[in-house]
């Protein structure tokens, strides 16, 4: 068996994944989290019950380039607003905002327009996320 | 980076930005040589840091155990830095680092900086990044830097070159006591906790403990203790937290500590050194030089120190002119 080699790219970028509010249900938000370390991503998993004010402190302590936020309460559109506005109090607007869960169509426009940088409905696959983060990566690399 | 950039970093995080902490940190993990651009301004801040290193294996509590020793040392005002590193995957070189999880509660806190950590490369002969990283954080203010690490393998012993006190955690669920037993970590060990000391089994675990290391005696003369205690239910941790205290007092009182700070930079110039020697050989004959040897001594043709022995000559060689 050949060893595959890692990607040096991939290994230095950073991702805080993070389940925020009363919602309870993690499974969606840990495959994220393994599909993305296996596909080389430096993974930092908070845990369940985030406040928006922890999750922005904890990207602001690990150096995060992206924070991805698994909502399946119906919150959404309060946490996502408290995340980006933190981000921008903290000056660290930098910061890449992806989300994922139970979210209508009209909330999805309305989050791009907030700043939020990708909304991924229920049938995205693993490999939509990656190919995703390694664009956001790039374009964000770019003078 | 930028000279200038990288300094201004270093100033803004030593005047306690925690973005910019976070970015030097991140900086200092891919381009250590960073750390030299700043090294005059982190010389100026005093290493005053206590660094605490608490290892064991899987499951027995070194994040919650942490969490309460946050919450003492927050009580006796003491700024704290932490650092938990976590295996990366040799095969895609990612990480999934979640031993902050546990710690959570403490992340609002402006005195408390939690950072997570792989040991990104290491396997594959790069210098490990985490005591550099704990270096610049000893020196950015904290009264404390505690850094947890897995306990696998050689773990436990590395863990001893770059913290002042070495906490060996264990629980009577793991079957510890012979792991401890293994060449090295009973030596290496400062305190011994015997976690989760409501279940059974754990008054013999500690038992088992102290006969070993009465049989022993610690590598500089120190006398460690076997503390059990409930991380969980925060009986015990007092007591831990004295301990912490007293093996610091003396490594000062015995002048311990100076000593144990040149070995320090002894292991780490040793581990630079061999980073050194394979990026050099990695790139000689424009990458090809190591991968031809590889053949030649898998068919027999060359044998490996020999090819070593060349290869390592070479990279000293002054250049040639063209």
């Amino acid at each position: 068996m050949t060893m595959p080699t890692p990607d040096p790219e991939r290994s230095r970028t950073r991702i805080v994944v993070a389940k925020p509010g009363l919602d309870g249900h993690d499974r969606g938000a840990k495959v994220i989290a393994r599909s993305l370390r296996d596909a080389g991503f430096e993974v930092i998993y908070t845990g369940l019950h985030q406040t928006p004010e922890q999750i922005v402190r904890t990207a602001i302590q690990e150096d995060a380039a992206i924070i991805g936020l698994s909502i399946l309460s119906g919150a959404h559109m309060h946490l996502f607003t408290e995340v980006l506005r933190l981000l921008k109090e903290n000056d660290a607007d930098g910061i890449g905002v992806f989300g994922g869960g139970i979210i209508p169509a009209p909330d999805i426009t309305t989050l791009s327009e907030m700043g939020v940088a990708k909304i991924f409905t229920p049938g995205a696959s693993t490999r939509d996320v990656i190919a995703w983060v390694d664009d956001f990566v790039a374009s964000t690399n770019q003078p | 980076m930028q000279q200038s950039n990288a300094s201004a970093l270093a100033s803004a995080a030593l005047g306690g930005d925690d973005r910019a902490l976070g970015r030097l940190i991140s900086l200092v993990e891919s381009d250590p040589g960073a750390l030299l651009q700043v090294s005059p301004q982190l010389a100026a801040s005093a290493q005053r840091a206590h660094t605490i290193g608490v290892t064991g294996s899987p499951g027995v509590g070194k994040s919650t155990l942490i969490a309460e020793l946050l919450r003492e040392f927050r009580g006796e005002q003491r700024r704290v830095a932490v650092v938990a590193v976590d295996p990366s995957s040799p095969f895609s070189g990612g990480a999934l680092l979640g031993d902050r999880i546990r710690m959570q509660a403490h992340v609002l806190d402006r005195d408390v900086f939690i950072r997570s950590m792989s040991n990104r490369g290491h396997l594959g002969g790069l210098a490990s990044r985490t005591p550099d990283v704990i270096d610049l954080l000893s020196r950015a203010g904290f009264d404390v830097v505690i850094v947890e690490t897995v306990g696998i393998g050689q773990a436990e012993v590395e863990i001893a070159n770059y913290a002042d006190t070495v906490v060996l955690v264990s629980t009577a669920d793991s079957g510890d006591s012979v792991q401890v037993a293994k060449a090295g970590v009973l030596e290496i060990g400062d305190v011994f906790v015997v976690n989760k000391s409501d279940r059974p089994g754990s008054g013999v675990i500690a038992a088992d403990l102290r006969e070993m290391l009465s049989l022993g005696s610690h590598a500089d003369g120190f006398d460690p203790q076997v503390l059990e205690l409930s991380a969980q239910s925060h009986e015990g941790v007092t007591e831990l937290i004295s301990e912490l205290a007293r093996h610091r007092a003396w490594l000062s009182s015995t002048g311990e500590i100076g000593r144990l700070r040149v070995r320090r930079a002894e292991t780490r110039l040793r581990s630079v050194l061999a980073e050194l020697a394979l990026t050099r050989a990695d790139l000689l004959d424009d990458g090809a030089a190591v991968p031809r040897a590889a053949a030649q001594i898998a068919e027999g043709s060359l044998d490996v120190r020999e090819a070593a022995r060349t290869i390592l000559d070479r990279t000293t060689e002054p250049p040639r002119d063209r």
